[in-house]
């Protein structure tokens, strides 16, 4: 199937990739790709390690390099906000106009949720792109005398870990009893406690945040606990999770429900397709609907839904990946491939968990559902082309990789 | 075709060992190890595909 023209929603890790997926397949007609942000488009994990650390800069993270992004011949419009969208129309609003659209790849993302009563106050930070990276990097640099960290979560920890490394003094608060508890269960997050422990950072769990004050200058000062206790504090970072990005879409046709609802294939709607944070989908492989904030989904993603535009229905394929992500911190890198959940059957197939360097596999109805590594990516790799192969748990345990 | 790694900026993510084994190879010191340094140019797409989906964006193909 050919289209007159392609719009690109979005001008991150999915939608680039999606673009030049396009060109890749042969389509040769207009594509728009459009961004609210002001940056060419750029890559985030290292916002939470590399750049907030501060030995790298904004140039070291662009997504394509500025002659490959010319090949791409692409109608580039960044600092351009979507606004709105009508299926029927096939209209596309944005803060520079309307226009009527022929295919169309939502790739909108997410944004960081915030702490009530925290808005406009100085010094209480989110870190999700590169704006919020260097002004958290630069209250960084302003040497603070203590970081609150809120919530244990991935971004929160990372955050940890570069503050620490930059010799800043954090408390982190998690409500859960256990870091991470809900993805990773309750004895990996125990380890993942253990290592910032270890690092020096004062974390606080089971406990939440009452209320965050401020100085008289409209600057944080205080985070009090739900404990009671109160943790003098001049940055705050908050990272309790993210919302996609949907507010555009609503009344557009589209079905929104926690994100873009589309079917097995990535299609949202006629010749509307989504991927990367914003997307919600169901996939067969592991009998859930689901939305991933993963890295790797996004390029993943953002390729099928590229590719889905360009397919006719009766040749459409079904998105049917093994998510995972990878986390780092400190010296420890945690990946995980996989769905797991609390209950499934844990198997340490290599290493120790007291060394925190082991391979654990995750096994559910008999079958290999998950692989979470520390510092052991050859084995978290082979493991997660079984879950691919879809192999018995007992098979994989016995595999020996 | 040739496969370039920067090992400065590879962390062994082992991502494009599952993509293509035959070329990468994360081994137990947790190193990663080039296989074949010259793949058959049929094999590009999957090269490339190795290349977008490295995490640290360490690997390159000269021509």
């Amino acid at each position: 199937m050919n289209r007159k023209s392609i719009h690109v929603v979005g001008a991150s890790l999915a939608g680039i990739r999606a673009a030049e997926a396009l060109r890749r397949r042969g389509f040769s007609n207009r594509i728009v790709l459009i961004g609210d942000e002001p940056h060419l488009p750029y890559d985030r994990p290292p916002l939470s390690k590399q750049v907030l650390a501060g030995s790298w800069d904004a140039d070291r993270i662009q997504l394509t390099k500025p002659e490959k992004l010319e090949d791409l011949d692409l109608d580039l419009r960044l600092g351009v906000r979507a606004t709105g969208f009508d299926l029927d129309s096939r209209t596309l609003a944005t803060s520079n106009g309307d226009e009527v659209v022929d295919g169309l790849l939502i790739a909108t993302g997410a944004r960081c949720r915030t702490l009530p009563g925290t808005e406009g106050m100085g010094g209480v930070h989110v870190l999700r792109d590169l704006d919020q990276a260097m002004a958290l990097r630069a209250a960084l640099d302003a040497e603070p005398e203590r970081v609150v960290v809120v919530g244990a979560g991935f971004i929160g920890a990372e955050v940890a870990a570069t503050c620490r490394e930059r010799s800043v003094e954090v408390t982190m608060v998690e409500a859960l009893n256990t870091p991470l508890a809900r993805v990773l269960g309750d004895q990996v997050g125990e380890i993942c406690a253990e290592i910032h422990r270890q690092h020096g950072v004062d974390l606080r769990t089971n406990v939440g945040v009452a209320r965050v004050e401020a100085d008289s200058e409209g600057r944080v000062a205080n985070v009090v606990l739900t404990d009671g206790a109160e943790v003098a504090a001049d940055v705050v970072v908050v990272g309790i999770g993210v919302v996609p990005n949907t507010e555009w879409l609503e009344g557009s046709g589209l079905t929104i429900d926690n994100g873009v609802l589309c079917d097995g294939t990535m299609l949202a709607g006629p010749g509307v397709t989504a991927a990367g944070d914003v997307a919600r989908w169901p996939n067969h492989r592991f009998d859930e609907v689901m939305r991933v904030e993963h890295w790797d989904n996004a390029i993943e993603q953002g390729v099928h839904a590229a590719e889905r535009l360009l397919t006719d229905e009766v040749d459409a394929r079904p998105f049917t990946p093994v998510p995972w992500f990878w986390s780092d911190q400190y010296d420890r890198k945690i990946q995980l491939a996989g769905r797991i959940r609390p209950d499934d059957d844990v198997e340490v197939v290599t290493g120790t968990l007291e060394a925190h360097r082991f391979a654990a596999l995750y096994g559910r109805k008999g079958k290999l559902v998950g692989v979470l590594g520390f510092n052991r990516p050859r084995h978290v790799m082979q493991y997660k082309t079984m879950i691919e192969d879809g192999i018995s748990f007992a098979d994989a345990i016995a595999a020996g990789v | 075709m040739k496969i370039v790694v920067d090992f400065d900026l590879c962390e062994s993510n082992a991502i494009c060992m599952q993509i293509a084994p035959d070329v990468f190879e994360v081994r137990d010191d947790d190193f990663l190890y080039i296989l074949n340094e010259n793949p058959d140019e049929s094999d590009r797409g999957r090269m490339e595909e190795c290349v977008q989906r490295c995490p640290k964006q360490a690997i390159s193909i000269e021509d």
